[in-house]
């Protein structure tokens, strides 16, 4: 209900003109999908400087970042500028002890946990403030997990257009095919943040997002 | 030794969101798997999430979440008619949610054609299968 009407509302105040200065676009999805590698190859792409740090242990992310005034231009010509949320990955369980296992001290990990945690809980509050959205998956990774399902059922009850983004196609065991068999109703579009591999296309799948 | 507890629709249906949650949550935070007959709203289940978040503890480490919802894509039309009026008089009890406490479930693998439920009881991992009707 209370989605609803904020939907409403958002829609009863629609300009095109003021809500495309203040855009914001959001990176969600699991843990170690590579949404603070995607945020940081948009920001030296276009910005020349990164906007997060990165790391193989999951949950590098604990806190929103935002990069104001993003802007693309795209082949034609036309600019689309926005502010780039990059949020802590989605997870339903978070173990101190896994952090333990990648070589941390119990302090620390335990912090890392906690903070982990309050991230979820911040990506989570951050959905309404969205006005599309990119979900980040692994695509070496099974994409049937319901976390993947449930952030993207809340988008669209949400009405937050969302693209999907298939990211690290530079290794072996990516298959994209399985994501678009999972999610048939999205656009996927396959990339390596990494590498920049393919991320042409994605820059054009995000101007047809907010077109 | 592994719990299931089945919470069947009609326990669920007159509480507001916010005790479908917690208890829900209250049963996997007693170390049991929930078999819920149908499904959470969309809301609800960000909701499990954040609050499952919020509870997170050395001894509570989360949970693995699953719905097994059939593909309404691929009903006929007399099966959709059938199914909205079987919702409007009984309630959508269309699908099963499965939650388990993360001290006890190490996975929910699921596929079109079915859901595996990976314990961490003993050493060697224990699988139980449900196919997809």
């Amino acid at each position: 209900m209370k989605a609803f009407f904020s939907n409403l509302l958002k829609k009863l105040k629609f300009n095109p003109f003021s809500k495309r200065s203040h855009l914001k676009i959001g990176l969600y999805g699991p843990p170690n999908g590579g949404k603070s590698t995607l945020a940081n190859r948009i920001c030296v792409d276009w910005l020349g400087e990164e906007m997060s740090s990165t790391s193989h242990i999951a949950h590098e992310t604990r806190e929103i970042n935002v990069k104001e005034q993003v802007t693309l231009k795209n082949k034609k010509g036309k600019e689309l500028t926005f502010s780039l949320v990059d949020t802590p990955g989605i997870a339903t369980k978070i173990d101190y002890e896994d952090f333990l296992k990648r070589g941390m001290k119990k302090v620390e990990a335990k912090k890392r946990a906690k903070e982990a945690t309050k991230g979820v809980i911040d990506s989570i509050k951050w959905l309404d403030n969205m006005d599309a959205v990119v979900v980040v998956l692994d695509s070496t990774k099974d994409p049937y997990s319901q976390v993947n399902i449930t952030i993207i059922g809340n988008l669209q009850a949400r009405d937050i257009p969302v693209l999907i983004g298939a990211n690290k196609v530079d290794l072996k065991r990516s298959n994209i095919d399985v994501i678009e068999a999972a999610f048939p109703q999205y656009d996927v579009v396959g990339f390596s943040a990494k590498y920049g591999k393919k991320i042409e296309d994605f820059y054009d799948e995000l101007f047809k997002l907010v077109k | 030794m592994v719990t299931f507890q089945f919470v069947p629709y009609h326990d669920m249906e007159a509480l507001s969101s916010a005790k479908r949650v917690n208890k829900l949550l209250k049963i996997v935070k007693d170390e049991r798997i929930v078999l819920m007959e149908g499904r959470l709203r969309k809301q609800e289940e960000v909701d499990l999430i954040e609050i499952t978040m919020e509870e997170i503890s050395p001894k509570f480490k989360g949970i693995e979440l699953s719905v097994i919802y059939p593909d309404k894509s691929k009903q006929d039309s007399l099966q959709k008619i059938k199914g909205a009026f079987a919702n409007v008089l009984l309630g959508d009890r269309t699908g099963m949610t499965i939650i388990g406490p993360a001290s006890v479930v190490k996975k929910i693998e699921q596929n079109p054609d079915k859901i595996e439920l990976f314990t961490k009881e003993s050493r060697s991992t224990k699988r139980y299968r449900k196919k997809r009707k």
